[in-house]
């Protein structure tokens, strides 16, 4: 009990969705035991789609609450962006996880925040999730840093990104945000 | 027509190159990785390979355990590989893939050779992927590596470690724990995140020593901690250390206050909110205390995001549940959130209004939030009428226009938890607002005209039929009733009738209308409606048989005080041995009641409605009044004046369970013993308390009742009578032995001993005092009522209470010492008010009603002093309570 306990007090992610805009999944990962089979993962899916399909995430990232989940949210394009946490979980660092995912994404995906793209890319994207949280605690929330550590590895890969050097990747990728950013 | 056609297919055709993944399967992804074993590796293609089958996985497809393992076995092979993207992705799926333990062999030597590759990127994943699949024995292994991996210069690496060592902690905390010395350097690393991720280790490895969190709570919140997450995991170590180093000291400072203050300017609004929210969560925090945070919280409320607004106006609404004084300062913010996009925000907003508001703002708060209602989700609304409620108990004045708000949403269009929500709200007002009850009947009466819910209908024509002939004008509820026996289904028909045949019983003026309206139902279609009337028809009289008035008034009000699982048992017995006489409903086993009546009587009940029993006291009273009147020795005492909760005689998990409940009549007063047997072995037989009241003179005992027996884990009750002196409060001190016989159970039979041995068990004391004379019976208004007692009996005094912890100990001990009830809210004090009047309402013994007015005042050196007010009926009554205060 103890241990858990202590668990609580460390910030701790329960799932990071990645939906498409009919919710179906384009890339998703649980960290807690809460939804134990597919189907429960699926439905948990499911309502937190319906529940926020009709608010406008675009430009804030929004919040809500579900089955005592906070779940903190973002939709561009046709791609929905979740992060959720336990009740007592700080919404700002929730919201902090979801921003640097959003932010790696875009940088990884070239401004293309799309669902095809996204797919084409699944790679990168299921990188970049597990460079953001490692068993639900927080490895890194700096969206710049996260697709840096990302694009690195498609070296190799005849990506354009691959010429480039990590420094000139970062300096890429922080354009690219504050290309983001002003748009 | 051709038009639409030729769309349709060109979005078919977007389709088709939508996913790049369309078609895929499971099988030829199999047969596709085989190019794993080629000789020749192609890195790109095999990435491929790997991305497709991630995804399968991804998408919840499920591998077997021969395909797992095969492709992990493939898989292994590609660490030939020099590419660094296919490492990565090879990492990802041995993460995905969880190999079992005899698998995992055959990539330690890769991943431990990659731990101590120069490349950073291959050390930080290879101690993750290898953390998360090896066991003990292996970590031994490797433990020398992890240890240098924590103080590595990488970041990325010591963070790796760090986070492992975090999981590891879960499965092998003794190793994990020799590495303290190593994460203690991290904690002080120049890297923001290895700060975070060492802390949250090193907290976890001495989680269980105190003095050490304490150290490094000292040092910490002296030194400098770099990112966010380091400092948001400091604030709760901090407020972990608060709370555990108790209450505050002589000064009244709280230790590390300042250090959670200085956070709220901290420059990350991560920081500041949850340090806001720690202050805001502190035990017995004082308003001095909770100002700087509200006011960065009341910040965040016009802030543009709305992540932001949702978690200040949630911690707000928290702080309104106990400090709601120190809320109201936000109230004008928190009335622009009604309007906010985000309705999880506007709700908060509202609840948190409705429990902050006074009583002048009730009504233009309801105005707001009508228009507010109409676009929200039904389960935003639940918590709405939910507020609604509890804020009308709280000002009962106001329940005109609150009663008149439910009432409207009721005739809005919503689902059936909504509706019941709602119906079960106007129930608990009707039940304790006396001046609301027929204004909300007859709202209940206007829905059952146009209900959906057969469930409500049903309910509602119960409590009508309960509460409507009480009420001025029983005559005017007819109309609505009978409308349901003509327009319903079958199960709303029958209730209907029920209920037509309580208002017969009742009023009987009303009794041969009823008649009338009751043979028209002996035409029904349906058998049950038809025999409900045929029986109400007989039992009131109209046919050959009548009955006494009260065996009728007692047939229809009376419920069924039977255990319903025992009820049924006792049905399927009889239907098993099928026997000459009719089954006798006295033959059915009472056993189970007592113990649901102390589960009902448990702590923190919610109130409920519909359904449910009436709530206590009445409920209570009732229940006991029905048990008692069953007991023919104890029929004499007359009308059950109050039932006390009961008190416990016994520690938890003893032996023994004993409570008693203090049941006051006139002239006698009646103990309860519930007792209940907590060893399986044993079976206990004529079981009593003897009962020592050499501390209670005025007491004298006139008779006992004993348990003849007492099997396992199956409550029941003995009883002791006492008489007193008539319509006095006496008060007195009783000791009490448990006195048995005990017999060996044998467990696997379940078969007693014949032989037994008489033994005792020492039970605690417990007394008798004033407030058991005094019932809890609220007034509505209690301006009216107090001025309508007049002057004449009216009695005041002034105490000194001495020294007091606060003014809400005071005030909650003198409603304790007097056992009356709290009216309008003044129970509640405002936090560090220096002076408090408090509102108490109740009836004596003898059924006099008594007010009381209670002003307390206190100073700097804490001493308390109370202005005592009473009027009642009974100028000698006001100077009981008195006296009851005095000797208290």
């Amino acid at each position: 009990m103890a241990t858990f306990l202590s668990q609580e007090a460390c910030p701790t992610i329960k799932n990071i969705l990645l939906l498409d805009s009919e919710g179906k999944r384009v890339a998703v990962k649980y960290y807690s035991d809460d939804w134990p089979t597919n189907s429960a993962k699926l439905a948990f899916e499911k309502s937190v789609f319906t529940k926020t399909q009709k608010t406008n995430a675009r430009n804030e990232a929004e919040i809500t609450m579900l089955e005592s989940n906070i779940i903190v949210y973002k939709f561009v394009q046709d791609l929905h962006f979740f992060v959720t946490g336990g009740d007592d979980e700080n919404e700002l660092i929730l919201a902090t996880v979801l921003q640097g995912f959003f932010d790696a994404v875009t940088l990884l995906l070239r401004n293309n925040v799309e669902q095809r793209e996204a797919l084409e890319n699944l790679d990168l994207i299921l990188l970049c999730l597990d460079e953001i949280i490692d068993g639900g605690i927080v490895l890194e929330t700096d969206g710049s840093i996260i697709a840096g550590k990302v694009a690195t590895h498609s070296m190799d890969d005849g990506a354009p990104l691959s010429e480039q050097t990590i420094s000139q990747a970062l300096a890429t990728a922080r354009e690219h945000l504050t290309r983001s950013l002003l748009r | 027509m051709a038009q639409p056609l030729v769309k349709k297919d060109d979005d078919r055709d977007d389709e088709v190159d939508y996913s790049p993944f369309l078609g895929i399967e499971k099988g030829a992804v199999l047969q596709e990785a085989r190019v794993f074993n080629d000789p020749q590796l192609d890195a790109r293609r095999c990435s491929q390979v790997i991305t497709k089958l991630l995804y399968l996985l991804n998408q919840g497809e499920i591998f077997t355990k021969t395909e797992a393992t095969e492709v992990f076995f493939s898989v292994t092979k590609l660490f030939q590989s020099k590419d660094i993207g296919l490492r990565r992705m090879v990492y990802l799926i041995i993460k995905e893939l969880s190999p079992s333990s005899d698998e995992v062999i055959i990539v330690t030597s890769s991943l431990m050779k990659d731990m101590n590759s120069r490349t950073d990127m291959y050390r930080a994943n290879a101690i993750r992927v290898l953390c998360r699949i090896i066991d003990g024995t292996l970590l031994t292994q490797i433990e020398r590596y992890l240890k240098q991996a924590i103080v590595d210069k990488n970041p990325v690496v010591a963070s790796a470690a760090l986070v492992s060592g975090i999981h590891l902690l879960q499965t092998t905390p003794e190793i994990v724990k020799r590495w303290s010395n190593e994460v203690q350097e991290a904690v002080q690393s120049r890297a923001a995140l290895v700060q975070f991720h060492a802390l949250a280790l090193l907290h976890q490895i001495r989680q269980n020593d105190r003095l050490a969190v304490s150290k490094l709570v000292i040092s910490l919140t002296k030194g400098t901690v770099r990112s966010p997450l380091a400092q948001c995991l400091l604030i709760r170590y901090t407020s972990e250390v608060i709370r555990e180093s108790g209450v505050n000291t002589q000064t009244g400072d709280r230790p590390f206050y300042d250090y959670l203050e200085g956070c709220l300017r901290h420059k990350a609004e991560m920081v500041i909110f949850e340090a806001a929210r720690a202050i805001t969560e502190l035990s017995n925090v004082t308003t001095r205390e909770l100002t700087p945070a509200i006011t960065v919280l009341q910040l965040f409320l016009s802030s543009s995001k709305p992540v932001l607004r949702f978690a200040a106006v949630r911690t707000l609404n928290k702080v309104a549940m106990t400090h709601p004084m120190a809320v109201t300062n936000c109230n004008i913010d928190m009335e622009s959130l009604i309007s906010d996009q985000n309705r999880s925000i506007a709700t908060l907003a509202i609840t948190t209004l409705l429990k902050t508001g006074n009583e002048s703002s009730v009504d233009r708060l309801m105005k707001q939030i009508t228009n507010f209602m109409s676009d929200i989700a039904d389960e935003f609304k639940i918590v709405v009428v939910e507020a609604i409620r509890s804020l009308c108990l709280k000002f009962p004045l106001k329940y005109r226009s609150l009663m008149n708000f439910l009432s409207n949403i009721l005739r809005e269009e919503g689902g059936f938890e909504y509706k019941k929500a709602i119906v079960d709200s106007i129930v608990i007002l009707i039940r304790d607002i006396p001046d609301a009850k027929e204004n909300g009947l007859l709202h209940l009466c206007e829905f059952i005209e146009d209900c959906e819910f057969t469930y409500l209908s049903t309910q509602i024509l119960h409590f009508i039929g309960n509460e409507g002939p009480k009420t001025s004008d029983p005559s005017k509820y007819i109309r609505y009733i009978y409308n349901r026996v003509i327009l319903e289904n079958a199960t709303v028909r029958a209730s209907a009738v029920s209920t037509l045949a309580k208002f017969g019983a009742m009023v009987d003026s009303l009794k041969p209308r009823i008649f009338v309206l009751l043979r028209r139902c002996l035409f029904d279609t349906d058998d049950e409606v038809r025999d409900r009337a045929t029986l109400y028809l007989n039992t009131l009289g109209d046919g050959s048989v009548s009955e006494t008035d009260k065996d009728v008034k007692e047939f229809l009000f009376g419920s069924l005080d039977i255990p319903l699982t025992n009820f049924e048992i006792s049905l399927k017995n009889y239907i098993q041995n099928p026997a000459e006489e009719p089954f006798n409903i006295n033959s059915v086993p009472r056993e189970v009641k007592s113990q649901a009546l102390t589960e009902k009587k448990a702590p923190g009940k919610k109130p409920t409605g519909l359904g449910a029993p009436p709530p206590p006291p009445t409920s209570a009273v009732d229940a006991y009044e029905r048990l008692l009147s069953s007991i023919p020795e104890f029929a004499s005492f007359g009308k059950l004046f109050k039932s006390s909760a009961p008190v416990e005689l016994t520690e938890a998990e003893t032996e023994y369970s004993v409570n008693v409940v203090k049941h006051i009549f006139d002239r006698h007063v009646l103990f309860q013993y519930n007792c209940t047997n907590t060893i399986p072995e044993q079976l206990l037989e004529n079981v009593t308390v003897i009962v020592d009241a050499s501390e209670a003179e005025e007491f004298s005992e006139v008779g006992t009742k004993l348990l003849k027996s007492l099997p396992y884990d199956t409550p029941a009750q003995t009883f002791v009578a006492f008489e007193k002196p008539e319509g006095v409060p006496t008060v007195g001190k009783f000791s009490n032995v448990l006195r048995f016989t005990v017999k060996e159970v044998d467990t696997s039979t379940g078969e007693a001993d014949d032989d037994g041995v008489e033994d005792e068990y020492q039970l605690e004391d417990f007394e008798v005092v004033a407030a058991d004379y005094i019932l809890k019976v609220g007034v509505s208004n209690f301006k009216n009522a107090w001025e309508s007692m007049g002057p004449d009996s009216e009695r005041i005094d002034e105490y000194g209470l001495g020294p007091r912890d606060s003014l809400v100990e005071a005030v909650n001990t003198v409603i304790n010492l007097l056992g009356m009830q709290p009216c309008e809210g003044t129970e509640v004090v405002p936090n560090n008010s220096r002076s408090h009047t408090c509102l108490l309402s109740g009836v004596y013994t003898g059924n006099v009603k008594v007010l009381v007015r209670l002003s307390f005042g206190i100073d700097g050196s804490k001493e308390v002093a109370m202005k005592l007010a009473v009027r009642s009926e009974d100028e000698n009554v006001s100077d009981a309570i008195h006296e009851i205060v005095a000797s208290g």
